[in-house]
């Protein structure tokens, strides 16, 4: 019989080992799935996890996407591990994505044509704001009537995607596009185009704004007296609030940071790859980058990996599909075990696995 | 003698890194009330555990009256006829009495035939106890008793006692001997673990002591005075906290009329309290926890707000302040619950240092923490205070009840407070811990801090303390002068709802 027996002090080790195991766990039970689905394996994992980076045929157009999608995960992700660390559970990332994309493509299409240097930054103010105010509906829900944010900022997604369909089909469509839906291609208008800034890197400024994210959300955990404090309310809220901790403002700042973050991520992917307001603009980032989160350790360098690592799942996904014909779905199974297989294995960083003896007379109920 | 009840021998326990059990062995015979006595870290706790099936041996073996006894689980244990009653109840607020009861049990007969069967047997064992009441609304000492009879309807022939009288008030703690010598006059055995000597020297016959893990004397406590058991228990003679009489200084800590609500769900209001206390006094608060203790820490410590006012630090009103203003003033507190409230359990002590420590020793600059400093001040506590621990990296989870309870006194007397309020200083805590705190407190009154104490040891209050209230139901008596007063006079302080119960009994 397995118990389960506390550890005095939580293990370090096992810390940095459960993302490792629950990758290696996701592959030997993603090629179980495949091998039932009738394909090979090894084929199947080779050109999920390999193929988009080394091989001949795929890397040349895979390679640069890697940091097309891992950038938005990673700025949507180390907003959402702040409050995650606070146990403040913005679920909504993917609502205050398109929230913002949807502002900053307000402004931009307000000042269409005009050449400004002034509009692709306040484009990144508008998409920030758009993402805060929409993290703040259910920040202050909670702090004035104790709801919970966990539903409301879920549920807004879906207030959110329903807006984005009205914004593709009615209010932002395109003037000259002939009654098709979505809107002007922003991407293709000079002054609020977020560009690739070096040749076939992938990288845009969505990319720079993770990078500063990162640095920032490091700093603020590891050396602010704020991240102090989110660290202190997530494991022990009666001893934060002892420390002089207001629990309220402390939503407001975590749903606020994580909002502004998703808001941002969302501007940049509507300038850049996306390229305008469609009905399906949004590709779920705001939902991976909670399995980015958790799998990173919520630690803003083991975020970068993690979402470089999820980010390869996206393109290696893709590619699977094309030339395996596997389901899309699959790739989303495959990522949803992952988070399984992290949150089974993280009890063994607070516990040990102890093989007792079977007992000789169970007794009991 | 004929053959022992329970017989332990060679009982050892390892764990990583530490022996909690070395060779332990001793005899408990039918009908002994029996004594296990050590500091906190002896090995007390992980030898009850082995003999209730909580944990299993890694050497040795237990005989039941002369038949092999081992164990793997309780419910295996109390089919032989071992049952405890832990120290930290493990009961639920919102349920009533017969369905924490029944919970507890292997079991559990229908409801209202347990109820029956519940006030049975509280009749007679002199322990009254309505089946019905919700446990949410009892006291302390009822909460007990809600343990001890889930023990005694499984009709033990060993009942484990751990710290049974740490929370219950004098004439709670006569109530509880009755039952237990009622228990022996049965044939009933009990391992009673206590740290209050005294009690042990009127209550058991034999005496195990134990120190970091071994068997280090046997003694019949009738026969030794309670110092000479402790210093058998600590292995060194023992330090009686003292200090000069001082003549009171300019009034530090002025609270006028506080009412305020509890945030918790079965919490005690604070009604109209009202307190003084000087420079270089020690006011001490009795009372039984759950009388608004919490509720009266946190509103000293500004974690409750109340009006500006009621609360006066110096002669400026801070009761609206939080607890960062109102530390930055001087006014230090260090709450009863270790683990969650006055510490991060999972946060090392360098990161439990910063946490009171950040502003008034300038760990934190412009926002950003000096760690090095922050972990030199832990050092600094940890040093000064005597913490026994590795250094401090360690998570506060994994140090000893005593230990972590040094390094939150110290923390915050490190801090020079001009008023410092603790609840429950030294709970849980052995007894050479204990005195070094108590000195600790008395040397900062003596430095001309105010000092209020909380607590439920009366006789912790009558050591330190220069005058003496009794909280109850919210409400702050008069605070009387300790010189003169007599445990009687206590008693009637404390009065309110303990009387009511012990009336009941007698």
């Amino acid at each position: 019989m397995l118990r389960l027996e506390k550890r005095p002090s939580p293990s370090r080790a096992w810390n940095y080992a459960t993302p490792i195991v629950a990758v290696l766990l996701t592959m030997i039970a993603g090629g179980i799935l495949f091998v039932i689905l009738g394909k090979n394996p090894f084929e199947a994992i080779k050109l999920i996890f390999w193929d988009p980076l080394f091989s001949e045929q795929f890397a040349a157009y895979s390679r640069p996407q890697l940091l097309v999608k891992a950038g938005p995960l990673n700025l949507i992700a180390v907003g959402l591990s702040v409050g995650f660390r606070a146990g403040i559970w913005n679920i909504g990332a993917e609502g205050q994505y398109i929230i913002g994309a949807l502002c900053a493509a307000a402004v931009a299409l307000a000042f269409y044509p005009a050449d400004s240097v002034l509009v692709f930054p306040l484009m990144i103010l508008a998409g920030a704001a758009g993402g805060w105010a929409w993290a703040m509906i259910p920040a202050i829900l909670k702090t004035r009537f104790n709801t919970n944010e966990i539903l409301v900022s879920l549920l807004l997604v879906y207030v959110a995607e329903k807006l984005l369909a009205a914004a593709a089909t009615g209010f932002m469509r395109n003037p000259d596009g002939a009654g098709f839906p979505g809107s002007r291609n922003i991407h293709q208008y000079g002054a609020a185009s977020n560009m690739e800034l070096i040749v076939n890197s992938g990288l845009h400024w969505g990319g720079v704004a993770a990078f500063v994210a990162v640095l920032f959300t490091y700093l603020l955990l590891q050396r602010h007296i704020l991240g102090f404090h989110v660290q202190l309310a997530g494991q022990a809220p009666r001893a934060a609030r002892f420390a002089g901790v207001a629990p309220a403002r402390l939503v407001l700042m975590c749903m606020g940071l994580s909002g502004a973050f998703a808001g941002m991520a969302g501007m940049f992917e509507l300038a850049g790859p996306a390229r305008l307001i469609s009905i399906d603009f949004n590709a779920g980032y705001g939902f991976t980058a909670i399995i980015v989160a958790f799998l990173g350790r919520l630690h803003p360098i083991g975020i970068v990996l993690a979402g470089m690592l999820l980010a390869l799942t996206y393109i290696g996904g893709e590619l699977a599909q094309f030339m395996l014909n596997l389901p899309a779905a699959a790739i989303q199974v495959f990522q949803g075990m992952l988070l399984f297989f992290l949150l089974a294995l993280d009890v063994l960083s607070n516990y040990r696995i102890r093989l007792a003896a079977p007992s000789r007379s169970p007794e009991g109920a | 003698m004929s053959t022992p009840l329970l017989s332990i021998q060679g009982l050892t326990k390892v764990y990583p890194g530490v022996v909690a059990n070395s060779d332990v062995s001793f005899d408990i015979g039918e009908g002994e009330v029996h004594a296990l006595l050590g500091e906190n870290g002896a090995g007390k706790s992980t030898l009850v555990k082995a003999i209730y099936g909580l944990i299993r041996p890694n050497e040795g073996r237990m005989l039941w009256r002369g038949q092999p006894y081992a164990p793997g689980a309780p419910a295996q244990a109390r089919a032989t006829g071992v049952a405890m009653v832990f120290q930290h109840f493990s009961l639920f607020d919102a349920m009533d009495v017969a369905e924490n009861v029944a919970l507890g049990m292997d079991n559990p007969p229908p409801i209202r035939e347990l109820a029956a069967r519940i006030t049975e047997v509280s009749h007679n064992y002199g322990l009254p106890l309505d089946p019905s009441r919700m446990v949410g609304d009892l006291s302390a000492g009822e909460r007990q008793r809600v343990e001890i009879i889930r023990c005694l309807l499984q009709n033990p022939q060993l009942l484990i006692m751990d710290e049974p009288t740490s929370v219950l008030t004098p004439q709670e703690v006569e109530i509880l001997f009755k039952t237990l010598r009622q228990l022996r006059a049965e044939g009933r055995s009990i391992l009673y673990i206590s740290h209050k000597l005294e009690e042990i020297r009127s209550l058991c016959e034999n005496a195990t002591v134990l120190r970091l893990g071994k068997v280090v004397g046997r003694a019949d406590p009738r026969q030794e005075s309670a110092r000479s058991l402790a210093e058998m228990m600590v292995g060194q003679s023992l330090h009686t906290p003292s200090r000069e009489p001082a003549q009171p200084g300019k009034l530090l800590l002025e609270v006028r009329d506080l009412s305020v609500a509890s945030p918790a769900a079965f919490g005690t209001a604070l009604k109209g309290v009202s307190l003084k206390v000087h420079a270089g006094e020690v006011l001490g608060i009795g009372g039984v926890a759950g009388n608004g203790q919490d509720e009266l820490l946190g509103a000293l410590s500004g974690e409750l707000r109340a009006q500006s006012d009621a609360v006066r630090m110096a002669g400026e009103p801070v009761g609206h302040m939080g607890p960062t203003a109102r530390r930055a003033m001087g006014l230090l507190c260090a709450p009863e619950e270790r683990l969650g409230h006055a510490a991060a359990p999972d946060m090392s002590l360098t990161e439990n240092a910063l946490l009171t420590g950040a502003w008034r020793e300038k760990l934190v600059n412009r926002g950003f923490i000096n760690w090095p400093k922050a972990r030199s001040f832990a050092e600094t506590v940890i040093q000064r205070f005597d913490v026994r621990t590795p250094g401090p990296h360690v998570a506060a989870r994994a140090l000893s009840g005593g230990n972590l309870q040094k390094f939150v006194i110290g923390r915050e007397i490190l801090q020079r407070p001009s008023v410092l309020v603790v609840n429950q200083p030294t709970w849980g805590v052995d007894a050479s811990a204990a005195a070094a705190i108590r000195q600790a407190i008395l040397d900062l009154a003596q430095a001309g801090a105010a000092v209020v104490v909380i607590s439920q040891d009366l006789d912790e209050l009558l050591e330190v303390a220069d005058n003496f209230a009794a909280l109850n139901g919210g409400r702050l008596s008069a605070p009387r002068p300790v010189k003169g007063l007599t445990m009687d006079q206590i008693g009637l302080m404390l009065g309110g709802a303990a009387e009511g119960e012990t009336n009941a009994a007698a």
